[in-house]
């Protein structure tokens, strides 16, 4: 059995762990690229949103390194994510390429179902499974540690793209690790790196929060380097989504106490009084609450077509008039080209610094 | 004066029409239904939506503009879930707020959540909430609701007889005869969608009246009983959550498995999420068949009836070359 599954942002790190550790062999799907969104828009629904058909393309390219099973999560709606797996496994029967599909549906009560449901996968101990769970979730919450920090230092480093060198080259050296020591250690020393990156002289810096649909919020190819480009224009970033929040709030049925979702949701209203599926009203609350905090601008990015984004696009102006903060919404598809990207993502921060020059608010800031 | 109570010519009034009508009426509101959809209509919902939403929900928005000062109150219900664990759609659950974020100058509007999606809840809250707005005694509402469902299931059985849904609507609301249902031996064209694109004549291009000018018998998803395409719908390997998906998707398994239809067309809305995967479904499943053909037709505001009827005539002149006339 060799066992692959779905390309998010830095997700193949603590997934691989997890998985390696419960005893299989695991296949990386190949860092997504055109190729993979072309396979899968070749073969998904012409009006399917843009996750899936690269889902379809990692498991192809993962089929031909020799994957024979796919560990896919699961869903109840209503966003159309929930029955991702179901329409993928039949996409991929039909193209004849006869892959086993486990499904990890969200734990009805309690995360350690989730253990038990891991442990059966490979016929280990629920004692063995439990400890590959703790191992994989502190890589997952240490690469958003580390991840935060590059959000910051983006905007102040002395060499552009350094940070983002050092992210990648930490990320694999938290792949290679195997114990919990090694990990925080990691974690340790790449943090001091990065700060050793941050530039002497004073900059002006501007605050851009990136909410929307956690796919696109989470995966670079798919936002096409959202983050980075915000950085290099000066702009530190934050997230209203982060893996480790995710995986705590819907798989671990928030049992850890991190940062989670639901100050967002409780700010949703007056807005949005209701839950909307996949992370609509996380969208609209997390603008209010990123507004309160001071932030200079949001913007929303899902894909084409995704239903709870556009219930809170329709509501964002309405936020931003009576919050005061400047809202872009970006939609992105197989059609989607970086160059457009960046002219909108210049005019935008261009339109946040002449404010700011206008109101006097502008102050350059030394260090992080 | 009785108070005038406006309800959206637009998404579940093709489902839910004699319901909201005998309810409001029984509590002695007066019902304002918009007119059929039109050019003005549509321009109107385009111009607050958002790009993005589908065109069914801009047409909703249009028929909210077209009624907003014609009324005291305006039914907008939040709904969220119809039965148990399974839901609409994301747009629907959001959509009294949204209207709320653009559209202006609202009346005073009742946008009561109906979400039976947990196994305790009841119908009568929401139903009660929604006759508060007229009526103050419990006991008048229940009784008002319980009058109301009786209507609403006439009106479906006898759409379990056969008719379609636009057309018992009309009889209801004009007071027409229902046209006979027809049982000649003819081509017989499964039509597969939601009933507000559907029956919305000009959001369908009044798809149905063309076909059959072109001697083809029209049947809909909405004349199978709930129990039948709920009974196909479980045969699917992982439950599907939204009740408009088990309807059509549970349908379209039906016409496979009985084998009594010349054709399918499958209707969508440009954009609609859960059909991006029924509609691929359905196809996916009848192409394993290789029995009926199958034709996805998809509608936005931009689409035009040469295009739309160009297809169509496409379509039945492809099926009565298989021998069917």
């Amino acid at each position: 059995m060799k066992v692959t599954f779905p390309h998010m942002g830095t997700m193949w790190v603590p997934v691989k762990t997890l998985l390696e550790e419960l005893g299989m062999d695991v296949v990386i799907p190949p860092p997504s690229t055109k190729r993979t969104l072309s396979l899968g828009t070749r073969f998904a629904p012409e009006f399917i949103c843009m996750p899936l058909k690269i889902n379809l393309g990692n498991f192809i390219e993962a089929a031909e390194k020799g994957a024979d099973t796919i560990v896919m999560a699961g869903g109840v709606g209503p966003c159309r994510f929930g029955y991702y797996s179901r329409l993928e496994k039949e996409i991929l029967d039909d193209l004849g390429y006869s892959m086993e599909m486990i499904i990890i549906e969200p734990p009805e009560k309690h995360f350690i179902e989730l253990v038990h449901k891991l442990g059966k996968l490979k016929k280990c101990s629920p004692l063995k499974a439990l400890s590959a769970v703790r191992l994989g979730w502190l890589k997952c919450c240490v690469a958003d540690n580390i991840e935060k920090k590059v959000e910051k230092v983006r905007a102040r480093e002395k060499n552009p793209g350094s940070a983002d060198t050092v992210f990648n080259r930490a990320l694999e050296k938290l792949d290679y690790v195997r114990t919990r020591k090694d990990v925080l250690d990691v974690q340790k020393e790449v943090l001091e790196e990065l700060d050793s990156l941050v530039s002497e002289t004073s900059r002006q810096i501007i605050r851009i929060a990136v909410v929307g649909e956690i796919y696109t919020v989470l995966e670079p190819f798919v936002n096409h380097n959202l983050e980075r480009h915000l950085g290099r224009m000066g702009a530190e970033t934050h997230r209203s989504l982060y893996l480790s929040s995710w995986v705590n709030d819907h798989i671990l049925n928030g049992f850890f106490d991190i940062e989670g979702t639901e100050e967002a949701c409780k700010l949703a209203s007056p807005y949005l009084n209701h839950m909307v599926g996949g992370h609509g009203r996380e969208t609209v609350g997390s603008t209010v609450l990123y507004a309160r905090q001071g932030f200079d601008g949001v913007i929303q990015i899902a894909p084409l077509t995704c239903g709870p984004e556009i219930v809170a696009e329709a509501i964002l102006p309405e936020v931003s008039q009576r919050e005061r903060i400047p809202i872009m919404t970006i939609y992105v598809d197989e059609q989607s080209g970086e160059a457009g990207l960046l002219t909108r993502l210049e005019a935008f921060v261009d339109m946040i610094y002449r404010s700011k020059q206008n109101s006097k608010k502008l102050t350059a800031v030394k260090g992080l | 004066m009785p108070l005038k109570v406006g309800i959206p010519r637009a998404l579940f009034f093709y489902y839910y029409y004699p319901l909201w009508k005998r309810f409001f009426e029984n509590l002695g509101a007066q019902i304002v239904v918009s007119p059929p959809t039109n050019k003005s209509i549509i321009d109107a919902g385009i111009k607050c939506a958002v790009d993005e939403a589908c065109l069914p929900v801009k047409v909703y928005y249009g028929h909210v503009t077209a009624l907003k000062n014609k009324v005291d109150l305006m039914f907008l219900p939040r709904l969220v879930s119809l039965e148990r664990k399974t839901y609409i759609c994301p747009k629907f659950m959001g959509l009294p707020d949204m209207i709320r974020s653009n559209v202006k100058d609202l009346p005073t509007v009742i946008d009561t959540t109906f979400d039976l999606s947990k196994n305790s809840s009841s119908i009568y809250r929401p139903a009660r909430e929604v006759g508060h707005f007229l009526e103050s005694r419990d006991r008048i509402i229940d009784q008002a609701w319980d009058d109301a469902e009786e209507f609403q299931k006439e009106f479906e059985d006898r759409l379990y007889k056969g008719h379609l849904p636009c057309d018992v609507l009309d009889s209801l609301e004009k007071g027409k005869e229902l046209p006979v249902t027809c049982n000649m031996k003819r081509m017989c064209v499964a039509v597969v969608g939601h009933a507000y694109n559907l029956y919305d004549t000009h959001i369908s291009m009044d798809l149905i009246r063309h076909l059959k000018n072109m001697g083809v018998k029209v049947i809909t998803p909405d004349i199978i009983p709930t129990a039948v395409s709920d009974a196909y719908a479980n045969r699917l390997p992982k439950r599907m959550f939204w009740t408009m998906g088990k309807r059509l998707l549970g349908s379209v398994l039906h016409y496979i498995d009985e084998g009594k239809v010349d054709g399918i067309l499958y209707v969508e809305a440009f954009g609609c999420g859960p059909d991006s995967m029924i509609e691929d479904l359905s196809a996916r499943y009848v192409r394993r068949d290789r029995k009926i053909p199958f034709q996805v037709l998809t509608l936005d505001e931009h689409s035009g009836t040469a295009g739309v009827m160009t297809r169509l005539e496409a379509f039945v002149d492809m099926i009565s070359w298989r021998g069917v006339s």
